[in-house]
C-alpha cells in the first residue's frame, strides 16, 4: 500500500504544478495561448486519473489560468471531486477553484451541498472554515436553504475562528435566502456580545451590512450599538456602528441628539484619523437629522467645519479629499459655515489632482450666493483656460453652467454678464457641451425678456463668426451653439440692429456643412428674418435686397441631403417667390408676412405633459377600436395611422398579443398628444440622413482651418461685466447710504439713531435690470409631482423584514411555521436548538387543527384580529411617541407585545429576554438615564392582589363578552397608548354586554405568576389550550380590578442591583352606570417589597390612577415594585379608593385587594444555547432538587409550553420526552430544569444557585398542574 | 461590502484577481484593464481613492488602492467601508505577505497565487472584513500551513525533492530585478489602531 503510494508520488512529480506552469507561460511569452492550450490539454488528462492528488494539482493550475481570463467552468465537476477529498490540502484547493469560478447557474453546485455540510460539522475547525469561505462565495438560494440550519449551529461553535466565519456567512444566507433572517436573528443579535472581539466584529459587520439596506427594521438595537460603541475600543467596530448610525438617524432626530454628545467625545479624543472621519461624517448626518430643531448645534457643526479644514489643509491627499467630501454634505444643510472657508476650497481647485478638484468643485456648486457668483466663475473661467484634458475642462464647463442656472438662476444678477460668459465659454475647444451651452441661451432669451436686445445682438455677432466656431473639425460640437443663435436671431428679429447682415450671415454657402438640424433652424429663422426685414420697410432697397439674396441663396437648401431642410428650404422659397410677385403687383403684404410668425413663445415646464391629470371620463386604456379577435391574423389587421413610426414586421411574434395592445395604447396616446396644446413634439434635433437622396450628397466642401484666432472679434469679455457690475454695485451703495443719510437727518429730532449699514448683505445687491424670469408654464390643474421608484430589483428589498418584534421582549409575529430553518428530519434531534425547535412544535400544533373546538378556533380568530391590529396600532404609536415624551414609561412596556396563545410554544425560546435589558428603544431614548427616575416620573399607582379569583375560563366564555361603550372615547384616550389599548378592546369586545369582562391576552414568557390559579380552569384539550395571563383581582359593584400580568425590567445598564424590579398592570373596569373618578392606589410595603412612588410623597401615599372611568370603560394602569428579595412568594394588601359621580351626587369607596407575587413572577425568559448551558451545569456551583408530578396526561409539548409560559422558561434542547429548559431571574440566580416525561410521570430534576428559590419555583411549577 | 481585490503590476498584469460577486471570465478580464488604465495613469502623490470604473460598481462605488513598487493593490468597495480603513487593510494585507513570504516581492505573487488567496481568505470572506489583526492572520495561516505539511508526510517527500530541483535555476530568475522586494515603508498612514 505503501509502495502504490510512493509510486504514485513518483509519477506524479514529473507531473508540471503550478510554478511549472507559471514559468513555462513566462518562457513562452511570444506563443503563451498556444502553450496554455497545450497545458489545458494536459489538465485534461490529468483530470482523467484516479488520483487525486493529481486531480488537485490539475485544478490547482486551472484556477490560475481562470485568473488569465480562460474559462474552466468545464472542469466544474473535477472541483467538486477535488472539494470532496479528505484531505485538507487538497480540499482547500477545491475549494478555493469552486470560489473563484462557481455562481448560481453552475450545475454541479447542487452536487455540493451534502460535501458542505460535512466539512462544516467536520472536526477539524480548519475543513469548516475552508468551507465556509468558499462557500461565502458561490452560496445559491438552495444552498442558503439547506444549510442555513447548519450555519446557525456554528455560529455557536465553541471556537471563535468558525463562529466568526459563521456569522459572517449569515449575511449571504440572508441574501440568498430572506426566510432565515428572522429565525437566525437572535442569535446574531446575540453575537454583538460574543466575548471574542473577532466574533463580535463580524456581527457588527453583518448588521451593519443590513441595516444600511432597511435601518428602519433596526432602530431597537439602537441601544444595544450605543452601549458598544461606548465600550469598545476596537476601530473596525466601531467605524461600522459610527457608520450605522449614521444611518439610523434620520429614522429617529431622538437617537441623533443622544449622539452628539459621545460622538463630539471621540472626535475630540480619538488620534485615528479614520475614526475622526467617520465621527465627523455621523455628526453630519444628526444634525441634518435635527434640522435646526436643537438650538446649540452651531457649536457642533463648528466643530466640524475646524475638523474638515484640518484635513483639508492636511498634505495628504487621501484626507484632502475626504475632507471635501464630508464638507459637502455640511453644504447642504449649513451652507453659511462652509462659505467662510472659500479661500481653501478654491485653493482645492489648482490641486494637481483631479480627484480633488473636482471635488472642490462640487462644493463650489453650492458655495454661491449673489455677492460672489462673478467672482466664483471668474476663477473657474481661469480654470477652463488652464484645463489640461478635455474631461476636466468639460466638467468645469458643466459646473460653471449648473452653477449659474442653479434654482431659477437665483443667483444672477446680471444676464448681460451671463450671456457673455456663455459666449466665452464658445471658445473652448473641443468640449462636447455644446448643446448645453446652447440651450442655456435659449432658456436666458426666452425667460428673460429684458435680456432679449442684448442676447440678440450677441447671437448675431455669433452667427457673423460662425466660421470660428465650425472651422475645426475637432470642434463640431460646439457648433450647436449657432442653433441656438440662429434661433434667437430669428425669433427676436426685433432686437436685431442690422438684420440684413444677420441674414446674409444666415444664407452663407458654408452654412450648408452644418449638420442638419442646424441647418433646417438656419432656414427657418432666415424667413423670420425675412418677414422683420419686409416690415421694417416695403419696397425699400434692404428688402428687395433680402428678396434677391433669399431667392439665390435658397436654392442650396433646396438641394440639402437633410430631409427637413429640403422641405423648409423649398417652402420658403416658394413663398419669397410669391411674395415678390405679389410685390411686383405693389400688394403690401408685410403685415401678412410677420403674421406667418406671430405669437410669443412661452416656455413649458419640463414635468407639465406628465401632469396633466386625465379628464374624467377618459380611459386611456381603453379600446378606441374593437379589439382584434385573437384568431385575426397579423397581416389582417388594419394599418393603423402611425404604421409608419412602429413597423409591424419589426416586432417579435411571440409576444404579439400584448405588443398589438401596446401599440394601440401608444397610439391611444398619441392622438392625445397631438390635440394637446401643451404638449410638445420632440426637438427636431432627430435628423435623420437619407443616403438615398440623389445627387445630393457630394456638395464640395471646402473646409477652412482656422486654428488660431480663436478670439471672436466684438464679442463682449465677461469681464468688462464683472466690473461695470462692482461699479454699479458700489453706486447702488453710495445711493442707499446717501438716502439712509437724508433719512437720518431727517429723523434725527424723531428717533435713536440708526446703526450704520454694515457690510453689503445678500438682500442689497439688486439685480441690474429687471429681470422678470418667465416661469415655466404648468397645466392648470397639475397633479403633484411623481415619485421614484425604488428598484424592484434590489436583492435587499427581500431583507426589508421586521425584527421589531423578535427584537423586543416578544414576538407580535412570532415565527410562523414558514419561517422556521429546514432541518433535515434525521437530525431533528440532535440539532433542536431553539428556532429549530420552534418550528417543531409548531408542527406538531398545525398537526392537530381538528380537534380544536369550533368555540376555539373562533377564538383564535379574534386573537388574530386582534394582533394584527395590535401591530397596526403600534407603527402608529411609534409616531404619537415623538409628541408625548412623559409616556415613555408607559408606552415603552406598552410595546411589549401581546402574543397569540397558539403560539406560545414557538416562542419560548428566542426571543429575547436580553433585550429586556436593553429595554424598549423609546424608553431608552427618553431623556432619563436611570429607570427609577423615569417611572418616578411617570405616573405610577399602586396595587394589589386580592387572592386571585378564578375567572371563567378563557375558552368558556368568549362570546358573554361585553362591547364596550364607544362614545367616552375621546375622554379616555389622552394618552396614545390608552388609546391603543382600547381600541384593541373595542375590536375584541363584539358582544354588549356589561357583566362579565375578560381578557385573554396571552402573554408567552413574561407572564406574571398571578395567573397561576387561573390557570386551573383551562380545558384540557388536545391542541395547546388557550392561556391567559388575566386574573380577577378584586371586585364590587362599582369597580372590577383584573391583574394582567407582572413583568420584570430591568436597568438598561444591566445592573442587577437595581434590576429587581417587577411591574404589574391591572386593569380597571367600571361596572356602574356612575362615573368613576380620582382612583388611588395604595399598597402596604412590607420590608421586602415597595411600591415605587414619586419622589416626595410619603410611604404611605397612595399613587393617583392617571386616568378616570366612564361607565362601562376599562383601562390598563402600571405599578412597579421594588424587590429586596425575590427567594420567597410575597403577599402585599393594598386598597383602591375612587368617588362614585352620579348626575345629582357623588360617593367615596374603597376596595381591598391582596396582590401575590410568585417566585415566578421573578423568572425572566432568557434564551440559552446547549453550549452555555452545559457549560451552566458543569460549573458545579448549582444546588440540585428534584419532583415528581403524577397524573399528567398532557402531551410533552403542551406541558413544555406551559412551563414556558407560566413560568418563564425557554426550551434550551429537546430530545424525544426529555427536555433541558432555563430561566434567569432578576437578580441573576440561574434555574435549569430537565424534565422528562414517561407514562403520565413528569419528573423534574431542577438546579439552581438559590436553594429556597428553586424550591419554591418547584412548589409552583407543581400547583400548576395539580390544576390541571 | 468589497467587490473585487485585485493586484496587477505596472503592466496590468494580473497577480491575484478575486471578485465577490460573479462575472464571467471575460468581463474580469475587461475589468481588471480598465481598472489598470484608471490606477496607473494616476500621480504617485495623488489620493488613493477614484471613484468608480464603468463596469465594476457605478455611483456607490469607490475604487482604493495602493502601489508598492510593482504591484498595484486595488480594492473596489461600496459605501458601507470606510475608506481609510480600506487603505488601512491594505496596508495590513501587504506587511501579512510580507510576514509569510519573508521580504515579499512581485515574483512570490506570480508563483504562488494560491497562497496569497489563502492569506487573504483569513481576511476577506465573501466580500466582508474578517479579520484585521495580522499576528491572528498569520496564526490562522501558519496553522494550515502546518496541517498541510504534516498531510503531505512521506508521501509528499519526493515531490518536495522535486520541486527542489527545479527551483534551482529560480535564483537565475533575477529576483532583484523585479525591483526587490515590496518595499514595506508606511508613508504617513493615518494611525488606525
Amino acid at each position: 500500500m505503501a509502495l502504490k503510494i510512493v509510486k504514485g508520488s513518483i509519477d506524479r512529480m514529473f507531473d508540471k504544478n503550478l510554478q511549472d506552469l507559471v514559468r513555462g507561460i513566462r518562457n513562452h511569452k511570444e506563443e503563451e495561448a498556444k502553450y496554455i492550450s497545450t497545458c489545458i490539454d494536459e489538465i485534461k488528462q490529468e483530470l482523467k486519473q484516479d488520483n487525486i492528488a493529481v486531480k488537485a494539482n490539475a485544478v490547482c493550475k486551472l484556477t490560475y489560468l481562470q485568473m488569465l481570463g480562460y474559462d474552466v467552468s468545464w472542469a466544474a465537476f473535477n472541483i467538486v471531486e477535488v472539494m470532496s477529498s479528505s484531505k485538507f490540502t487538497y480540499k482547500r484547493i477545491g475549494y478555493l477553484a469552486a470560489s473563484q469560478c462557481f455562481h448560481e447557474s453552475t450545475d454541479v453546485i447542487m452536487l455540493t451541498t451534502n460535501q458542505i455540510r460535512k466539512d462544516l460539522s467536520s472536526p477539524n475547525q480548519y475543513d469548516t472554515g475552508v468551507a465556509l469561505t468558499g462557500l461565502s462565495c458561490f452560496v445559491t438560494p438552495d444552498l442558503a436553504r439547506d444549510l442555513a440550519n447548519d450555519i446557525m449551529t456554528l455560529m455557536s461553535h465553541t471556537k471563535p475562528y468558525i463562529r466568526k466565519k459563521a456569522v459572517l456567512i449569515m449575511y449571504k444566507v440572508f441574501l440568498k435566502y430572506p426566510e432565515s433572517l428572522r429565525p437566525a436573528f437572535p442569535r446574531l443579535k446575540e453575537k454583538l456580545e460574543d466575548p471574542d472581539p473577532g466574533v463580535q466584529s463580524a456581527a457588527v459587520n453583518v448588521i451593519c451590512e443590513l441595516a444600511r439596506r432597511n435601518p428602519k427594521n433596526y432602530l431597537s438595537l439602537a441601544p444595544l450599538f450605543f452601549k458598544l460603541m461606548t465600550s469598545s475600543t476596537n476601530n473596525w467596530v466601531l467605524i461600522k456602528i459610527i457608520k450605522l448610525f449614521g444611518a439610523l438617524t434620520p429614522l429617529e432626530p431622538r437617537l441623533g441628539k443622544k449622539l452628539i454628545e459621545p460622538l463630539t467625545n471621540l472626535i475630540h479624543s480619538t488620534s485615528a484619523m479614520s475614526l475622526l472621519y467617520e465621527c465627523v461624517n455621523t455628526v453630519i448626518a444628526v444634525l441634518i437629522s435635527l434640522s435646526s430643531g436643537m438650538p446649540n448645534h452651531s457649536a457642533s457643526i463648528q466643530l466640524c467645519v475646524q475638523k474638515l479644514r484640518i484635513l483639508i489643509e492636511d498634505s495628504d491627499q487621501n484626507l484632502k479629499y475626504l475632507g471635501l467630501l464630508a464638507m459637502s454634505k455640511i453644504l447642504k444643510t449649513h451652507p453659511k459655515s462652509v462659505q467662510s472657508h472659500k479661500d481653501l476650497i478654491l485653493q482645492c481647485l489648482d490641486d494637481k489632482d483631479e480627484s480633488i478638484r473636482l471635488r472642490a468643485l462640487d462644493l463650489l456648486y453650492g458655495m454661491v450666493s449673489k455677492k460672489n457668483l462673478m467672482e466664483i466663475v471668474k476663477k473657474l473661467m481661469l480654470h477652463v483656460d488652464k484645463a489640461e484634458g478635455t474631461t476636466y475642462r468639460d466638467e468645469l464647463l458643466t459646473k460653471i453652467i449648473d452653477i449659474c442656472s442653479q434654482s431659477n438662476y437665483q443667483y444672477i444678477t446680471n444676464f448681460e454678464w451671463y450671456i457673455s460668459i456663455l459666449v466665452e465659454l464658445t471658445r473652448l475647444e473641443g468640449t462636447r457641451h455644446g448643446h448645453l451651452i446652447a440651450s442655456q441661451m435659449l432658456d436666458v432669451a426666452i425667460r428673460v425678456k429684458a435680456i432679449r436686445g442684448f442676447a440678440v445682438a450677441q447671437m448675431a455677432t455669433l452667427l457673423d463668426n460662425a466660421h470660428l466656431l465650425t472651422g475645426n473639425v475637432q470642434r463640431k460640437g460646439i457648433c450647436e451653439v449657432l442653433y441656438a443663435a440662429a434661433w434667437i436671431c430669428g425669433e427676436f428679429s426685433e432686437h436685431l440692429e442690422n438684420p440684413m447682415q444677420t441674414l446674409e450671415a444666415m444664407l452663407r454657402p458654408k452654412v450648408a456643412t452644418l449638420p442638419g438640424h442646424i441647418q433646417a433652424v438656419y432656414v427657418q429663422n432666415a424667413a423670420k428674418l425675412f418677414a422683420t426685414v419686409l416690415k421694417s420697410g416695403e419696397g425699400s432697397a434692404d428688402s428687395t435686397a433680402a428678396q434677391e439674396m433669399m431667392i439665390e441663396r435658397l436654392p442650396l437648401f433646396v438641394q440639402s441631403a437633410n430631409l427637413e431642410v429640403q422641405e423648409r428650404a423649398s417652402c420658403i422659397l416658394q413663398l419669397v417667390k410669391y411674395i415678390q410677385k405679389l410685390q411686383q403687383k405693389d400688394v403690401e403684404i408685410a403685415e401678412e408676412v410677420i403674421a406667418l410668425f406671430a405669437g410669443e413663445l412661452n416656455p413649458v415646464a419640463p414635468k407639465a405633459q406628465k401632469k396633466v391629470p386625465v379628464p374624467e371620463g377618459l380611459d386611456l386604456d381603453a379600446w378606441i377600436n374593437e379589439p382584434p379577435s385573437e384568431s385575426e391574423s397579423e397581416d389582417e389587421q388594419p394599418k393603423a395611422i402611425f404604421s409608419k413610426e412602429e413597423p409591424k414586421h419589426s416586432r417579435p411574434r411571440h409576444t404579439e398579443v400584448d405588443e398589438k395592445e401596446l401599440a394601440k395604447r401608444r397610439e391611444a396616446r398619441k392622438q392625445e398628444q397631438a390635440n394637446n396644446p401643451f404638449y410638445i413634439k420632440a426637438s427636431p434635433s432627430s435628423q435623420k440622413v437619407y443616403q438615398e437622396a440623389p445627387g445630393v450628397e457630394h456638395i464640395p466642401v471646402v473646409q477652412i482651418d482656422l486654428t488660431v484666432p480663436l478670439k471672436v472679434p466684438g464679442l463682449p469679455m465677461s469681464d468688462q461685466y464683472v466690473k461695470l457690475e462692482e461699479e454699479r454695485r458700489q453706486k447702488d451703495r453710495a445711493d442707499k447710504k446717501k438716502k439712509e443719510k437724508k433719512k437720518r437727518k431727517e429723523k434725527r429730532s424723531g428717533r435713536g439713531k440708526k446703526h450704520d449699514s454694515g457690510p453689503e448683505s445678500e438682500e442689497d445687491i439688486t439685480p441690474a435690470h429687471m429681470v422678470d424670469i418667465v416661469t415655466e408654464e404648468m397645466p392648470e390643474n397639475a397633479l403633484p409631482s411623481d415619485d421614484d421608484d425604488k428598484d424592484p430589483n434590489d436583492p435587499h428589498k427581500a431583507l426589508d423584514i421586521d425584527l421589531d418584534n423578535l427584537v423586543q421582549k416578544a414576538a407580535i409575529r412570532p415565527l410562523a411555521d414558514s419561517e422556521k430553518l429546514p432541518v433535515r428530519s434525521h437530525r431533528a434531534a440532535e440539532v433542536l436548538k431553539s428556532p429549530a425547535e420552534d418550528g417543531d412544535a409548531e408542527r406538531s400544533v398545525s398537526q392537530e387543527p381538528k380537534k380544536k373546538s369550533s368555540k376555539e378556533k373562533k377564538e383564535k380568530k379574534k386573537d388574530k384580529d386582534r394582533d394584527r391590529k395590535k401591530s397596526k396600532e403600534e407603527k402608529k404609536k411609534k409616531k404619537h411617541k415623538h409628541e408625548d415624551k412623559g409616556e415613555d414609561l408607559l408606552g415603552g412596556q406598552e410595546d411589549e407585545p401581546v402574543v397569540q396563545s397558539e403560539e406560545t410554544s414557538e416562542v419560548a425560546a428566542p426571543p429575547s429576554s436580553t433585550t429586556a435589558e436593553v429595554s424598549d428603544l423609546d424608553f431608552w431614548l427618553s431623556n432619563a438615564p436611570v429607570p427609577s427616575n423615569t417611572q418616578g416620573a411617570a405616573t405610577v399607582a399602586a396595587a394589589a392582589a386580592a387572592d386571585p379569583v378564578p375567572e371563567a375560563a378563557s375558552g368558556a366564555a368568549p362570546d358573554s363578552e361585553p362591547e364596550e361603550p364607544k362614545d367616552t372615547e375621546a375622554e379616555e384616550t389622552k394618552s396614545s397608548k390608552h388609546k391603543k389599548k382600547k381600541q384593541k378592546k373595542e375590536k375584541e369586545e363584539k358582544e354588549k354586554k356589561k357583566k362579565k369582562k375578560h381578557h385573554h391576552h396571552h402573554r408567552h414568557s413574561d407572564a406574571g405568576g398571578e395567573e397561576s390559579v387561573q390557570n386551573g380552569t383551562v380545558e384540557e384539550e388536545e391542541p395547546l389550550p388557550p392561556m391567559s395571563n388575566y386574573c380577577l383581582l378584586a371586585e364590587n359593584s362599582y369597580i372590577k380590578m383584573m391583574l394582567e400580568d407582572a413583568d420584570q425590567v430591568n436597568d438598561i445598564q444591566g445592573n442587577l442591583q437595581d434590576g429587581s424590579q417587577v411591574v404589574v398592570s391591572v386593569i380597571f373596569e367600571n361596572k356602574c352606570e356612575s362615573f368613576l373618578k380620582s382612583m388611588e392606589f395604595n399598597v402596604l410595603d412590607s420590608l421586602n417589597s415597595k411600591l415605587q412612588r414619586p419622589e416626595g410623597s410619603g410611604a404611605h401615599d397612595g399613587l393617583t390612577v392617571p386616568f378616570q372611568l366612564p361607565p362601562g370603560v376599562s383601562n390598563e394602569a402600571r405599578f412597579v415594585f421594588t424587590m429586596q428579595s425575590i427567594v420567597m412568594p410575597q403577599k402585599l394588601k393594598g386598597t383602591l379608593t375612587f368617588i362614585v359621580k352620579n348626575e345629582d351626587s357623588s360617593t367615596h369607596e374603597k376596595l381591598d385587594f391582596k396582590l401575590h407575587f410568585t417566585c415566578t413572577s421573578y423568572l425572566i425568559t432568557t434564551p440559552c444555547y446547549s453550549d452555555a448551558f452545559a457549560k451552566l451545569l458543569e460549573s458545579g456551583d448549582l444546588k440540585c432538587s428534584s419532583v415528581k408530578l403524577e397524573g399528567i396526561s398532557m402531551p410533552f409539548h403542551h406541558l413544555l409550553a406551559r412551563i414556558c409560559f407560566h413560568h418563564h422558561f425557554s426550551v434550551v434542547e429537546r430530545i424525544d420526552s426529555c427536555a433541558s429548559m432555563y430561566s434567569r431571574s432578576i437578580q441573576g440566580h440561574h434555574v435549569c430544569l430537565l424534565v422528562k416525561t414517561s407514562d403520565q410521570t413528569v419528573s423534574i430534576d431542577a438546579k439552581c444557585d438559590e436553594p429556597t428559590l428553586l424550591g419554591n419555583v418547584l412548589d409552583e411549577i407543581k400547583q400548576t398542574f395539580s390544576q390541571c | 461590502m468589497i467587490k473585487a481585490i485585485l493586484i496587477f503590476n505596472n503592466h496590468g498584469k494580473p497577480r491575484l484577481s478575486k471578485f465577490y460577486e460573479h462575472y464571467n471570465e471575460d468581463i474580469e478580464q475587461q475589468i481588471i484593464r480598465e481598472t489598470f488604465h484608471l490606477v496607473s495613469k494616476r500621480d504617485e502623490n495623488v489620493c488613493n481613492f477614484l471613484e468608480g470604473g464603468m463596469l465594476i460598481g457605478g455611483s456607490d462605488y469607490k475604487l482604493i488602492y495602493r502601489h508598492y513598487a510593482t504591484l498595484y493593490f486595488v480594492f473596489c468597495v461600496d459605501s458601507s467601508e470606510s475608506e481609510l480603513g480600506i487603505l488601512d487593510l491594505i496596508q495590513v494585507f501587504v506587511e501579512t505577505l510580507d510576514k509569510c513570504f519573508e521580504n515579499v516581492c512581485e515574483l512570490d505573487l506570480i508563483f504562488h497565487v494560491d497562497k496569497v488567496h489563502n492569506i487573504l481568505a483569513e481576511m476577506v470572506m465573501g466580500g466582508m472584513v474578517l479579520e484585521t489583526n495580522m499576528n491572528e492572520i498569520i496564526m490562522q495561516v501558519d496553522a494550515q500551513n502546518k496541517m498541510e505539511k504534516s498531510e503531505a508526510g512521506i508521501a509528499g517527500a519526493p515531490a518536495r525533492a522535486v520541486s527542489a530541483v527545479k527551483n534551482m535555476n529560480l535564483p537565475e530568475m533575477p529576483r532583484n530585478i523585479n525591483i526587490g522586494d515590496i518595499s514595506i515603508k508606511v508613508p504617513n498612514l493615518p494611525s488606525f489602531k
